[in-house]
C-alpha cells in the first residue's frame, strides 16, 4: 500500500482477536474470540428469524411466509437430491444451510461504519473444514451402517469391465476422499476471495482520495462503483455458497443412502 | 494469511465455539423449529387438498342430484301423460255409454209411439168402418127402405173400402 499512514491490510479482517481469555480444556486454551462472538450473533439472529415464523398460522403473515419459504426450499432440496428417506436429514441440512447463509450475510454487513467490525467465520478453513468433516462423517457413518462393506461398491460404477475395476476403484476412492476438502475449501475460498477483493478496492478508494481529489476522481470513484457491484455479487455468492454446501452434502448423503 | 498463521493458536477455540453454536442451531433450530414449520406447511397443504377434494365431491353430488331430479321429472311427466290419456279414454267410454243408453231409450220411446200410432190408426179404421156401415145401413134404409143387417152393411163397407 502507499504511505505508511494509509496502510490498509486486506488480510487484517481475517485476524482472530481474543476478547476473553476463556478457559482450558485438555490443555487447549479456549478463548472467546471475535469469531466466536459472530458465531453467537449468527445463532441469535437465526433464532430470531425462525421465531418470527413460528406462529403456525394457517394463513401466514409475511414473516412466517419467508421462514416457510426457506424451510420449504431446503425440504425441496433434500427431497430432490436425497429422495426416499431424505426427510430425516432435513434438520441437519437445514441447520447447515441457514447457519452458513446467515454467517455469510452477517459477515457482509457494513457494520464497520458503527465501529463493530463483522467477522466472517466461514472464511476460515478451520470452520468450513469442521463443517465439511461433519457432513463427510455422516456420509461414512450412514453408508457403512446401511450397507456395510457393500458401501465400497459405490466406487465401482455399473458396467465397469472387470479388468478396469482396480484402477476405477482407486480413482473413485480418491475422488470420494477429496470430497470433504473440496466441500470445505470451496466455501472458505469463495468467502475469503470476495472479502479480500472488497477490502482491496476499499483501500484504493481511501488511499486515492487521501492522495489528491484528482486521483480520488480517477481511481477512487470507479473503484467505489465497482465495490457497489461486487457487494451485490457477494450477497449472491453468500447465498450460492450456502446452497452449494447444502446441495453437495445432500448429494453425498444420497450416495450413502442409495449407492448410485 | 491469518487463517494459516493463526491456525495452531486458534484451532481449539474455533472448534469449540463452532461445535457449540452449530450444536445449538442443529438441536434447537434444525430439530426444534424446522419440523414445526414443515408440519405447518404440510397441514396447510393437506387442508387445501381436502377442501378441493370436498368441493369436487360436492360438485359430483350436485351433478348426481340434478341427474336424479331430471330422471324423476321425466318419469313424472310420463306418468301424468299416461293419466291424462287414461282419463280421456275413460271419459270417452263413459260418454259413449250414456249416448248408447239415451239412444236405446229414444228408440224404445219411438217404438212405443209408433205402436200407439198404429193402434190408433187401426182403431180409427175400425171406427170408420163401423161409422160407414152405420151410414150405409141408414142410407140403404132411407133410399130403398130395405132393412140391412149390420153385418151385411159392414161387409159391404169393407168390400168398398178395401177395393
Amino acid at each position: 500500500m502507499a504511505a505508511e499512514s494509509g496502510k490498509i491490510d486486506p488480510m487484517h479482517q481475517f485476524q482472530v482477536q481474543t476478547i476473553w481469555d476463556g478457559f482450558t480444556i485438555g490443555g487447549h486454551q479456549i478463548a472467546f474470540t471475535n469469531s466466536a462472538a459472530w458465531m453467537l450473533v449468527t445463532v441469535v439472529v437465526l433464532w430470531a428469524f425462525m421465531l418470527g415464523g413460528m406462529k403456525q398460522q394457517v394463513v401466514p403473515g409475511r414473516w412466517q411466509m419467508l421462514v416457510e419459504n426457506f424451510t420449504g426450499f431446503v425440504a425441496k432440496l433434500v427431497d430432490d437430491n436425497i429422495g426416499k428417506g431424505g426427510r430425516k436429514y432435513l434438520p441437519y441440512i437445514f441447520s447447515l444451510f441457514m447457519f452458513i447463509l446467515f454467517a455469510n450475510l452477517l459477515g457482509l454487513l457494513p457494520l464497520g461504519i458503527f465501529g463493530v467490525h463483522p467477522f466472517t467465520f466461514t472464511s476460515h478453513f478451520t470452520v468450513t473444514g469442521v463443517l465439511a468433516i461433519m457432513s463427510f462423517s455422516i456420509v461414512l457413518i450412514v453408508g457403512f451402517w446401511k450397507h456395510g462393506f457393500h458401501f465400497f461398491s459405490l466406487f465401482v460404477p455399473h458396467g465397469t469391465p472387470p479388468l478396469m475395476i482396480p484402477l476405477i476403484f482407486c480413482i473413485e476412492l480418491i475422488s470420494f476422499l477429496f470430497r470433504p476438502f473440496s466441500l470445505g475449501l470451496r466455501l472458505f475460498v469463495a468467502m475469503t476471495a470476495g472479502h479480500i477483493l472488497l477490502k482491496v478496492l476499499a483501500g484504493f478508494v481511501i488511499n486515492s482520495a487521501n492522495a489528491s481529489p484528482l486521483w480520488g476522481g480517477i481511481v477512487g470513484l470507479p473503484s467505489f462503483t465497482l465495490m457497489v457491484g461486487i457487494s451485490a455479487l457477494e450477497v449472491l455468492v453468500a447465498g450460492i455458497q450456502a446452497y452449494v454446501f447444502a446441495l453437495l452434502t445432500s448429494l453425498y448423503i444420497h450416495d450413502a443412502e442409495h449407492l448410485h | 494469511m491469518p487463517q494459516i498463521s493463526q491456525l495452531a493458536e486458534t484451532f481449539a477455540s474455533q472448534l469449540f465455539w463452532l461445535l457449540l453454536t452449530f450444536g445449538i442451531v442443529f438441536f434447537f433450530i434444525g430439530r426444534g423449529m424446522a419440523p414445526k414449520v414443515m408440519s405447518t406447511i404440510d397441514a396447510r397443504d393437506k387442508s387445501v387438498a381436502d377442501d378441493i377434494a370436498a368441493a369436487e365431491a360436492a360438485r359430483v353430488a350436485a351433478d348426481a342430484a340434478e341427474e336424479d331430479w331430471r330422471a324423476r321429472e321425466t318419469a313424472a311427466r310420463a306418468a301424468a301423460q299416461e293419466q291424462v290419456a287414461k282419463a280421456r279414454a275413460k271419459a270417452a267410454a263413459a260418454s259413449e255409454k250414456t249416448l248408447a243408453k239415451a239412444d236405446a231409450k229414444a228408440a224404445e220411446k219411438l217404438a212405443a209411439a209408433e205402436a200407439r200410432i198404429a193402434e190408433a190408426s187401426i182403431a180409427a179404421a175400425a171406427e170408420i168402418e163401423s161409422v160407414a156401415a152405420d151410414a150405409a145401413k141408414d142410407i140403404v134404409a132411407r133410399v130403398s127402405g130395405a132393412k140391412v143387417t149390420e153385418a151385411e152393411a159392414l161387409k159391404a163397407v169393407k168390400v168398398a173400402l178395401d177395393g
